[in-house]
């Protein structure tokens, strides 16, 4: 027990459990999440809305905590609520969501799954995640093997498919470049005459879940979902698993290799990744090529969740040789695999989900690039340090319409991309600033500065720079002709309204 | 025709915004203060995906997170917050640090108003204790209850008698043009609430007229008439100009003053709308319900001439918003439509099912529905946007309208396109 158990912070990582529930959930084909909830905790909706641009309703709805249900409890409402969006919406599976404030209410929310099952067609089942316990990766783990779980013991088909076949575990809602992945690990079993059986939770029928057992291997790409399921179907089906996730060329290379030996299959590996390393990807000869030795040494930071900071951090190191001066995730509950995975490919690890020491670490060590996450994008911005984001927390612009996959060999390429336009952003920079470059903050002041006939006064000139910088100008030059065209001679606030409103007539 | 204001109410299973969230705007409008959210993770999460506080480099608000430590009342809640505080003095030394109350301090039943004051001696910075938490209240209700807590705040020494005190916190801009609308009018305004420095606040006693200009403010208006004896001007709130107008009428009535050129600069500013009213006029509009603003923008949306199906709003006080209400009922009489449907704490999923029966041009709700409406053919415009945009005063009428008629004018012009018209749409 530390003494720190209320921390003070702006900014979190990986955000509370319910999300990584719900993520889970509605990733699932014809499944309702419902959260036990206040008003206002069904942000997901809007995150899982914008983010993704999602064209249909977000299949989450909260049953409300409100001042009667602390009063009484929840009583029937939580029932109310199931059987309710049972009958309206018929999904196959209704998830019950606790929150940060049902864990203290302390209800006893597996009776109401119990007392709701009676009158529901749906299967219901109650997540299994303690808001104070798990942070968001870790509950879509347990969320996606509970459900995996619960379709297993009612019912499994485990005779194996003729040809040999995998399932993908942990491609799901608001991942970062999830669907892209997937289709480039799609693209590449279907090269090496391998079926894809079921890809899991993302788009997939729970009651197609009896079927998991039909394939003859897992793939978990990433390590912080799909773990738990996996090691699962191992103990429980006899079903080997892969979790090298193969992102950058080496560890692509790796995963192939495990591909074919843990198959039992003589697919001709070698072949195979010599010739997509050498034609497919461009990746190993832009690192050969002679741009990229500017690239030698200079220093980078890495800050992400586990998976792709450990592979970013080898890449970097392995196969562009540049010099990974710390490489960090926020994925606390996992640190001992990744102090093992980075030892050697970095002078320094830092494991923290307090971001201002990161980006106190990133002041201190004055990186030439960096790869992390939206944040360190923003302690980027304020250093001038230049960005690539490579993990969540993420913005809209991470979720790109175009093709952009991270695995895989096309991966190796965006990567590759990612890395040198970050570089030479950085070194354009520099240039401008050796040679004096074009400093376009003295243009716009003295575009600004009143060399006219007219009179700003304080107040009206104090006005004029709450407007936005972009249309500052604009809005002068009208208040200006404004006050000519009416024969006033001082600008006040006053002018400046009454200019904005004569105006936009 | 239905030609009285009928109200209904409905489940409460609705989407809005946490009303923590009201930190994300107060924290910038009073520049002194320090903003301390006392909650959990999914708090924090929520404030800083909702409201891009990312890009902040030092948001002048902080988390303390409470965990399970906390929850089980093994620690020393006091001796915590102390020295969360004192870190906040040593760090950015506000005027006030005000502790935001949420959903899990409530359940635990944390006494933050009982610590406030013995915290204040002990670290000599004022604590303002306001409880905006999703159990009692939505959204925008979150300023409503920092500033009935802030007003316990203001100094009390006699100010000149029928002094004028506004509340509601709108940018500094807003508050230069409606001072200006009644300076024009003969009146001073002597004080807003909030103010923009802590020190700042406005003196209130018993000879203080107030006025609000949010329609969520009821909690502050009560509090203003209660506990400082202020008196309470009841008036429309000064969204479009005949809301404007209404707003300096009732004021000056207050002072027996009579309003000069007022009429003409409500007309002028008519005329320059004109444009965008075309574009809306005899267009339908559906509220589907999460700000509070919905009674006085369906009223200013009926005078440029559409016609409001339903207005859905979390909370309806028929006290504080009752010249409000009785300038939309005018407002429907006048214009010769119907009356539209009240629907307090609606139903989103039944909301759907009227919206697909009455298919509206324009349907305002929040972010988690607008995408889905969209791909179903259905113009929607984000709630959220009125919140944050200046849509006070005669100035900035014309800036609602121009949000109004976005998505009007956006989709007109990509429903011409074939391709579009036949390919975005999912088939229902």
């Amino acid at each position: 027990m530390s003494n720190s158990f209320k921390v003070l912070q702006a900014l979190i990582y990986a955000g509370p459990a319910h999300i990584g529930t719900l993520r889970v959930a509605s990733s699932f084909k014809n499944v309702h999440a419902i959260m036990h909830a206040p008003l206002g905790d069904d942000y997901f909706n809007v995150m899982r809305s914008m983010l993704e641009r999602e064209r249909d309703f977000t299949p989450v709805t909260a049953s409300v905590v409100d001042r009667h249900v602390l009063a009484r409890g929840s009583q029937e409402k939580v029932v109310e609520n199931i059987t309710r969006k049972d009958k309206q919406e018929k999904p196959d599976l209704i998830v019950l969501t606790p929150t940060c404030t049902s864990s203290i209410l302390q209800e006893d929310l597996q009776n109401f799954v119990n007392r709701a099952a009676l009158n529901s067609k749906s299967d219901i089942v109650l997540a299994d995640v303690n808001h104070y316990r798990v942070n968001e990766l870790q509950a879509a783990d347990r969320t996606l093997e509970q459900i995996i779980r619960f379709y297993l013991e009612k019912n499994q088909n485990s005779v194996k498919t003729e040809k040999p076949s995998v399932n993908i575990l942990g491609i799901f809602t608001l991942g970062f470049h999830n669907q892209h992945d997937c289709r480039e690990l799609k693209r590449i079993l279907n090269d090496l005459g391998i079926e894809v059986n079921l890809i899991i939770p993302e788009g997939v029928s729970v009651k197609k879940l009896k079927n998991i057992t039909k394939a003859w291997l897992n793939i978990v790409p990433y390590r912080e979902v799909g773990l738990m399921s996996a090691q699962y179907l191992e103990q429980n089906f006899q079903m080997p698993f892969i979790s090298t996730c193969p992102m950058g060329l080496i560890d692509t290379a790796k995963f192939l290799r495990k591909l074919e030996s843990k198959l039992g299959l003589n697919l001709n590996i070698e072949n195979y990744i010599n010739r997509q390393t050498r034609f497919i990807s461009q990746a190993a000869w832009f690192s050969r090529s002679i741009d990229c030795q500017n690239l030698t040494g200079k220093k980078a930071v890495v800050f992400g969740d586990t998976t792709h900071a450990v592979l970013m951090t080898k890449i970097l190191a392995r196969e562009m040789g540049i010099r990974v001066v710390c490489s960090g995730t926020y994925c606390q509950h996992d640190a001992d695999w990744f102090r093992e995975q980075v030892e050697g490919f970095c002078d320094e690890i830092l494991i923290t989900e307090d971001h201002t020491q990161v980006s106190n670490m990133i002041a201190r060590l004055e990186p030439s690039a960096i790869f992390g996450t939206q944040m360190e994008r923003h302690v980027g911005k304020r250093l001038d340090i230049p960005c690539g984001v490579i993990s969540a927390p993420i913005h809209i612009q991470n979720f790109p319409l175009g093709y952009r996959p991270f695995l895989g060999y096309e991966g190796a390429n965006q990567i590759a991309d990612l890395v040198y336009n970050s570089f030479t952003l950085g070194m354009e920079d520099h240039l401008l600033e050796i040679f004096g470059g074009h400093d376009s903050k003295t243009v716009i002041t003295q575009t600004l500065s009143t060399s006219s006939d007219l009179n700003w006064s304080s107040g009206g000139l104090e006005e004029l720079q709450k407007i936005p910088g972009f249309v500052r100008n604009r809005i002068k030059r009208n208040t200006e002709k404004y006050a000519r065209d009416n024969g006033i001679k001082e600008i006040t606030f006053e002018v400046l309204y009454a200019a904005k409103e004569a105006l936009t007539t | 025709m239905n030609k009285k204001l009928n109200f209904e109410c409905e489940t409460g299973n609705y989407h809005t915004f946490c009303p923590i969230s009201c930190v994300a705007w107060l924290y910038q409008k009073i520049e002194d203060s320090f903003f301390l959210v006392i909650g959990t993770k999914t708090c924090g999460y929520f404030l800083q995906n909702a409201l891009g506080v990312m890009i902040f480099a030092e948001p002048r608000y902080a988390m303390a997170e409470l965990e399970e430590g906390d929850i089980s009342a093994q620690l020393n809640d006091y001796k915590e917050l102390k020295r969360l505080c004192l870190k906040i003095k040593q760090d950015r030394n506000p005027s006030v640090i005000v502790w935001i109350g949420t959903c899990t301090t409530e359940i635990i039943k944390m006494d933050l108003e009982g610590m406030a004051p013995k915290m204040e001696i002990d670290i000599s910075i004022p604590v303002v204790v306001a409880r905006a938490n999703g159990l009692d209240y939505a959204f925008t209700q979150g300023e409503d209850t920092v500033l009935s807590a802030l007003v316990n705040r203001c100094p009390t020494e006699p100010n000149s008698p029928k002094s004028l005190v506004l509340f509601g916190s709108v940018s500094n801009t807003v508050t230069n043009q409606l001072d200006l609308e009644l300076k024009k009018q003969g009146i001073i305004v002597s004080g807003w609430l909030p103010a923009q420095h802590y020190a700042d606040l406005p003196i209130l006693n018993q000879e203080t007229y107030v006025c609000g200009v949010n329609p969520f403010l009821s909690r502050t208006a009560t509090t203003l008439m209660r506990r400082r004896k202020c008196k309470l001007i009841g008036a429309p709130f000064p969204i479009g100009p005949d809301g404007t107008r209404h707003w300096i009428e009732k004021i000056c009535k207050t002072y027996s003053i009579q309003t000069k050129g007022l009429l003409e600069r409500e007309q002028q500013i008519w005329e320059q709308l004109k444009d965008y009213c075309k574009l809306i006029e005899g267009k339908s509009v559906f509220f589907m319900g999460d700000n509070l603003l919905e009674i006085s923008l369906a009223r200013f949306l009926i005078r440029c001439g559409m016609i409001v199906y339903e207005i859905g709003i979390p909370y309806m006080d028929k006290r504080y918003q009752a010249a409000e209400l009785e300038l939309l009922e005018t407002t429907c009489y006048e214009m010769n439509v119907p009356i539209p449907r009240i629907v307090e704490k609606p139903d989103n999923y039944n909301q759907i099912q009227r919206i697909r029966e009455l298919q509206p041009d324009l349907v305002i709700t929040g972010m988690g529905l607008a995408n889905p409406l969209e791909s179903r053919g259905i113009n929607t415009k984000w709630s959220v946007e009125f919140t944050f945009a200046q849509i006070h005063s005669f100035t900035n009428a014309r800036d609602i309208l121009e949000l109004i008629t976005r998505p009007l004018r956006r989709n007109k012009n990509l429903q011409k396109l074939e391709t579009i018209k036949n390919y975005v749409y999912l088939s229902s």
